[in-house]
């Protein structure tokens, strides 16, 4: 009876009660959902943090998107000099200058992704203690703006194989998933570090350091054949191995495909990637009220 | 009916530790901490020997004790309200207002008690979030509108009426760092204003710009809420509250107190002693009213010899009390009191021109300013202060303003010898001043003369 009234009344406010979104907030508890659907409703928002991140990068700066090309060019050009002319470092039998090259771009991603969403909760403060949306989409979105640096400095990559004469294979159309691989595990240890740096901020300190030492135990200035056969699929723990040694394989063609070692690595990725989930959306709750 | 509910609160509370004022922590300090904690216990075991038989809790830390100890920010707070209502919250500076709005809007998870909304949450707790100052004035209003939660569809549908409610349309292709304040301001007014959520939340942001843009702001608010929009809006505004919403609620100490008409509420919150006090000690560093340079400790009104009141005789002097602490040396700071009667009007304001700290930078450290206010000056009723704490140089500056921080009563003698004499009927004004009076005739003895005559 009283609700024939009310749509009497106003049968268009009713229609849109019925539609209205339901919100409810309660203390966190038990097992927790990764929220990955609210993820996708807020996609437009993960779109322009992205674009915001672009922008803002190359605003009052000479050379602009030059950079994205100067760095990986004379970090190719110092490897070739002392690791490839001077120490006489193996390349598989490819030219040292597009071997270290092509290992520079995925390396260059991950590094980038990863010094950018360790810091993006520290660096998105304002945004987190005064506005509501889900938490992941900061480090998520500080790692997609790096893929445009990236996809600058191929163009350099394509160029190098022309002077090169080194013709593609069909194994070129895996590339998408190495660099899939490598964003995964820039965002899975991305996940890690974000939430500990809003506890800790010691962890700010350390991501130089671990890029270092992570560049060094990633066969970037050499090839992966240097590893002992059985000790093989053991490097595959560090997952940019499984993504440099698959870049050359999918680009240059020369080093043997997928093996044990990318197993390991895509496996590696994502146990760290999961784990990363759970944990960020563990602390998420606490974001605003430590940050 | 159910679904006519927009906002549903049950038991809401939310506790902080307290001394949260550095809020993150180095790891350094952790694994300091948890290096000397063996010492310090062994230090405290070794300090109480005698009783060393005694229990564990003696052995305890009482520093650690006390930094462990938590406040609740709110406290089983539970309403409800209806969609299209306009509700203004109010009540002093840590009180537990913006904690409400942030764990409606999201931002943060309460500590026990749940809510429940009906419809889309928009949350104005700042101007400006997110504004970039090296975008310009269009990307702006994309990149904040998206972040305010509204489809890129929404902001394309709006944004030539964005620009024009800023008055901003010659400068929307300019970087924002090159706006004036006033147009930052604006700019981010206007797409807030804009803003088309089911349920919007508001914190007091309305005190930032122009009177006129305040107005045209508050005018597309009450727009919101005559579309059947709801609005929850902290303001410390009373007037503002009245304006604007039919119902307020007024929360103490973390607690739900008053709930009801929107002027009876603020009425009462003035009158009564809720939330404000003679005397008031703000006990949690982090949420004192201050910036990086100053904050308060404590403040209190008291009878001319340094006794505590509430109330005070009209036709004694009585002293304003206010303790602060310096947190960065090398400023002149100038102390000023605002004074308020019961209706919200501001009477005056004094400030601090004589003593020998009015052209000397402060040094970090404790200071107490007292401000002597003579007797048969205001007139009796309820009273409220607003601490104020600015610098004049090197620019004008309000480093805190703590609104309503302190109340208290002036009550008239009856003894014939204060401004009413013995008139024992309604004075009105807001000073009652005791003047020199000088009555005589006018020319007497001609008057009389004349009358003889």
């Amino acid at each position: 009876m009283s609700s024939a009234q009310s749509e009497i009344q106003n049968p268009q406010l009713e229609r849109v009660a019925e539609a209205l979104p339901v919100f409810f907030i309660k203390p966190e508890q038990g097992l927790i959902s990764l929220g990955l659907r609210e993820l996708w409703e807020y996609r437009e928002l993960l779109y322009f943090l992205v674009w915001r991140d672009i922008k803002v990068r190359y605003k009052q700066t000479v050379l602009g998107a030059a950079w994205a090309v100067i760095q990986p060019v004379f970090m190719m050009v110092v490897f070739s000099l002392f690791f490839g002319r001077l120490a006489r470092v193996p390349s598989d039998g490819i030219p040292y200058p597009i071997f270290v090259y092509c290992a520079l771009l995925p390396w260059q991603l991950f590094a980038h992704a990863l010094t950018e969403s360790s810091n993006s909760l520290v660096a998105n403060e304002r945004l987190i203690t005064k506005v509501y949306f889900p938490r992941l989409l900061v480090p998520v979105s500080s790692i997609l703006g790096g893929l445009v640096d990236f996809v600058i400095a191929f163009v350099i990559l394509l160029l190098m194989m022309a002077w090169y004469g080194v013709r593609p294979t069909w194994a070129i159309a895996a590339l998408p998933g190495f660099i899939l691989l490598a964003m995964a595990s820039a965002l899975g240890v991305g996940l890690w570090l974000s939430a500990l740096n809003v506890r800790y901020r010691d962890v700010r300190y350390t991501i130089g350091f671990l890029i270092q030492f992570w560049l060094l135990t990633t066969p970037v200035a050499y090839p992966s054949s240097l590893i002992p056969g059985r000790w093989r699929a053991l490097y595959g723990l560090n997952p940019m191995a499984g993504v440099v040694e698959g870049f050359r394989w999918a680009l240059l063609g020369k080093s043997e495909g997928p093996d044990a070692l990318l197993t390991v690595s895509v496996v590696v990725v994502i146990l760290i990637l999961i784990g990363g989930l759970y944990y960020f959306r563990r602390m998420e709750a606490e974001f605003a009220d430590v940050v | 009916m159910s679904s006519d509910v927009a906002i549903r609160c049950e038991g809401l509370s939310k506790r902080y530790r307290i001394g949260q004022q550095e809020r993150y922590k180095a790891l350094r300090d952790v694994i300091a901490d948890t290096a000397a904690a063996p010492f310090r216990r062994l230090r405290s075991i070794v300090r109480s020997g005698n009783s060393a038989n005694g229990n564990g809790s003696e052995i305890r830390n009482p520093q650690s004790a006390s930094r462990n100890s938590h406040i609740w920010a709110l406290d089983d707070v539970s309403f409800e309200v209806k969609r299209g209502e306009v509700v203004g919250i109010i009540g002093r500076n840590g009180a537990g207002k913006s904690t409400l709005l942030k764990i409606l809007s999201r931002i943060t998870k309460p500590t026990k008690g749940s809510a429940e909304i009906h419809g889309r949450v928009g949350s104005l707790l700042e101007v400006g979030t997110g504004f970039h100052p090296e975008l310009t004035g269009r990307e702006n209003i994309y990149l904040n509108g998206a972040i305010l939660g509204m489809r890129k569809a929404e902001i394309d549908r709006q944004f030539d009426e964005i620009v024009a409610f800023a008055e901003v349309e010659r400068f929307v292709d300019t970087p924002v760092k090159r706006y004036s304040s006033g147009m930052h301001v604006r700019l981010a007014f206007a797409v807030a204003a804009h803003l088309q959520p089911e349920i919007l939340l508001v914190d007091e942001v309305l005190s930032v710009g122009d009177a006129a843009f305040q107005r045209k702001c508050l005018n597309k608010m009450q727009d919101a809420g005559h579309h059947g929009r709801t609005v929850l809006f902290v303001s410390h505004d009373m007037s503002s509250i009245t304006r604007l919403c039919e119902r307020a609620l007024l929360v103490f100490d973390g607690r739900l107190v008053n709930d009801g008409p929107a002027h009876a509420v603020v009425k009462a919150y003035l009158d009564a002693n809720v939330g404000m006090a003679a005397s008031y000690e703000w006990k949690d560093e982090a949420r004192a009213p201050g910036n990086e340079v100053v904050r308060l400790r404590r403040a209190r009104v008291c009878t001319d010899d340094g006794k505590p009141a509430e109330s005070f005789d009209i036709r004694l002097p009585f002293k304003i009390e206010v303790t602060y602490e310096v947190l960065k040396p090398g400023r002149i700071l100038i102390p000023n009191y605002h004074f308020n009667n019961s209706s919200g009007l501001c009477l005056f304001a004094v400030q601090d021109t004589v003593s020998e700290w009015r052209y000397r930078p402060r040094e970090v450290g404790e200071y107490t300013s007292t401000a002597q206010i003579p007797g048969n000056f205001l007139a009796e009723g309820r009273h409220i202060i607003d601490l104020v704490i600015s610098s004049h140089v090197p620019s004008s500056t309000v480093h805190l303003c703590e609104r309503n921080a302190l109340a208290f009563q002036i009550v008239d003698s009856q003894e014939g010898d204060s401004a009413r004499g013995d008139f024992t009927g309604q004075m009105p004004g807001v000073v009652r001043p005791i003047v020199k009076w000088v009555t005589e005739p006018v020319d007497l003895s001609s008057a009389a003369r004349n009358r003889i005559d």
